[in-house]
């Protein structure tokens, strides 16, 4: 199946070794790596991903993001991470690795059908 | 699975709009559209600070100032919010860059006319931004799911160029004489290449219906050109100008305004290089490149030292 697929994965949810190791035609040795960044909006929330930019090391990148992606106050702290170290599972097995979960609306809240009267619950 | 089957499950995924993100399996077509398109547009907001960039240390005022510095940071910002979300497709920042400089991608050719006046910056707001709005606003729908977050993010921070823009025309038209002829005359110069920014018409645009059945559109040149039109032209009446177009009139059977003709040759002329200021932009462009190098390269050989050090510090202390 892998061979059908021009892997020029790149960016935004990591495993860059495999974009440049199978396709080999993106030189990118004289490009600052890539990194992902994640914002915090406000204390209480999870840090979410805000986007990707290019930066030369760790310091830097926290500095961009600021300017890049928060502008307008839209974050408390900012988390980067090297893209390449971001490891993502692959959406051709997304069948069978969710698989597991698809007949069990057991799991719900919804699944039972208790009387209407019954309350606080 | 075979190609085909994976071509049936792209295509259930449109039609049923499902995003596509970057590992899914997409069809080559559809890769490249997206990345010529999402490219272009990085491109149309990197040089599209340069007409403005120009005003800013001559901006009346030091709120006017800030105000425009901000909304060239914004395009800056929305250049690289685009460029990553086109890596995401295979392409190489670099390899983007090049294809700028050496004029194998365009950018938007509204860029190419040159801002001779600082109603020019109120008119830029008002109908460049106008225009870029109503063409981004549905692209935050589109399929691809990176170019639609970057989308979202970039309409949220656009609405106020625009409103900064039709404040500028809006104080300038209700000045003095001099400044009302000022006003107008910018409009005058810029509501054509405006109109234009919509791109050829649906006749004449190869890549649409592609591009609508991939959902990367969501309407046509022609139906958002109208669209433009009409919302901009009672917004010019508010503020007493007149928009340049003797042939404008509203149509009451269609519920919309009818325009004159537009210059295509003059549209196809900047689009190939000869508008008035292609050469500027693109010369303002590689020279920033070529001059910002040295500040690559000593950053990178600042972060590897540093991490040499560190590295170094971590084995003595072992």
């Amino acid at each position: 199946m892998n061979q059908l697929i021009n892997k020029n994965l790149y960016g935004d949810y990591g495993d860059k070794e495999q974009a440049s190791g199978t396709s080999g035609m993106h030189n990118t040795a004289g490009e600052w790596p890539l990194w992902e960044v994640f914002i915090r909006s406000k204390a209480g929330l999870d840090h979410k991903h805000a986007g990707s930019l290019h930066a030369a090391d760790a310091q830097m990148a926290i500095e961009n993001a600021r300017d890049v992606y928060t502008r307008r106050m839209e974050g408390v702290s900012i988390w980067v991470v090297e893209s390449k170290y971001i490891h993502a599972s692959d959406p051709f097995e997304a069948a069978s690795m969710y698989e597991p979960a698809n007949d069990k609306v057991y799991r719900h809240p919804t699944f039972y059908d208790l009387p209407d009267e019954l309350k606080h619950m | 699975m075979t190609v085909h089957s994976f071509q049936e499950h792209f295509d259930a995924k449109i039609d049923s709009e499902v995003m596509i993100e970057p590992r899914d399996w997409m069809p080559d077509d559809y890769r490249k559209t997206l990345i010529r398109q999402i490219s272009q547009h990085a491109h149309s907001e990197i040089v599209g600070m340069l007409p403005e960039g120009n005003w800013i240390t001559r901006a009346p005022s030091l709120r006017r100032k800030a105000v425009l510095l901000a909304k060239v940071q914004d395009e800056g910002g929305h250049g690289l919010y685009l460029y990553s979300a086109a890596e995401t497709l295979g392409i190489t920042r670099d390899e983007m860059y090049d294809q700028l400089h050496t004029g194998k991608a365009k950018y938007s050719s509204i860029f190419n006319y040159p801002t001779l006046t600082w109603a020019d910056m109120g008119a830029i707001g008002w109908l460049v931004d106008g225009a870029a709005i109503m063409n981004q606003v549905p692209l935050c729908r589109t399929s691809y799911g990176p170019y639609a977050r970057a989308m979202v993010r970039v309409c949220k921070e656009e609405s106020f160029h625009q409103r900064q823009g039709f404040e500028i025309m809006m104080v300038l038209a209700n000045g003095t004489e001099v400044q009302k002829k000022m006003a107008q005359d910018a409009l005058n110069r810029w509501w054509w290449p405006s109109i234009m920014m919509f791109g050829p018409s649906d006749a004449d645009s190869p890549h649409t219906a592609q591009s609508m059945r991939w959902r990367i559109k969501r309407f046509t040149n022609d139906e958002l050109r109208q669209k433009f039109i009409d919302v901009t032209v009672e917004q010019a009446k508010l503020i007493g100008l007149t928009v340049p177009d003797p042939d404008l009139k509203w149509n009451e059977e269609r519920g919309h305004y009818d325009f004159g003709p537009i210059n295509w040759d003059e549209f196809w002329n900047v689009v190939k290089g000869n508008g008035p200021c292609n050469k500027e932009r693109l010369e303002a462009r590689k020279k920033a490149w070529e001059d910002g190098a040295w500040v690559r390269d000593a950053a990178m050989a600042h972060a590897q030292k540093r991490k040499a050090r560190q590295e170094n510090k971590a084995v003595k202390a072992a």
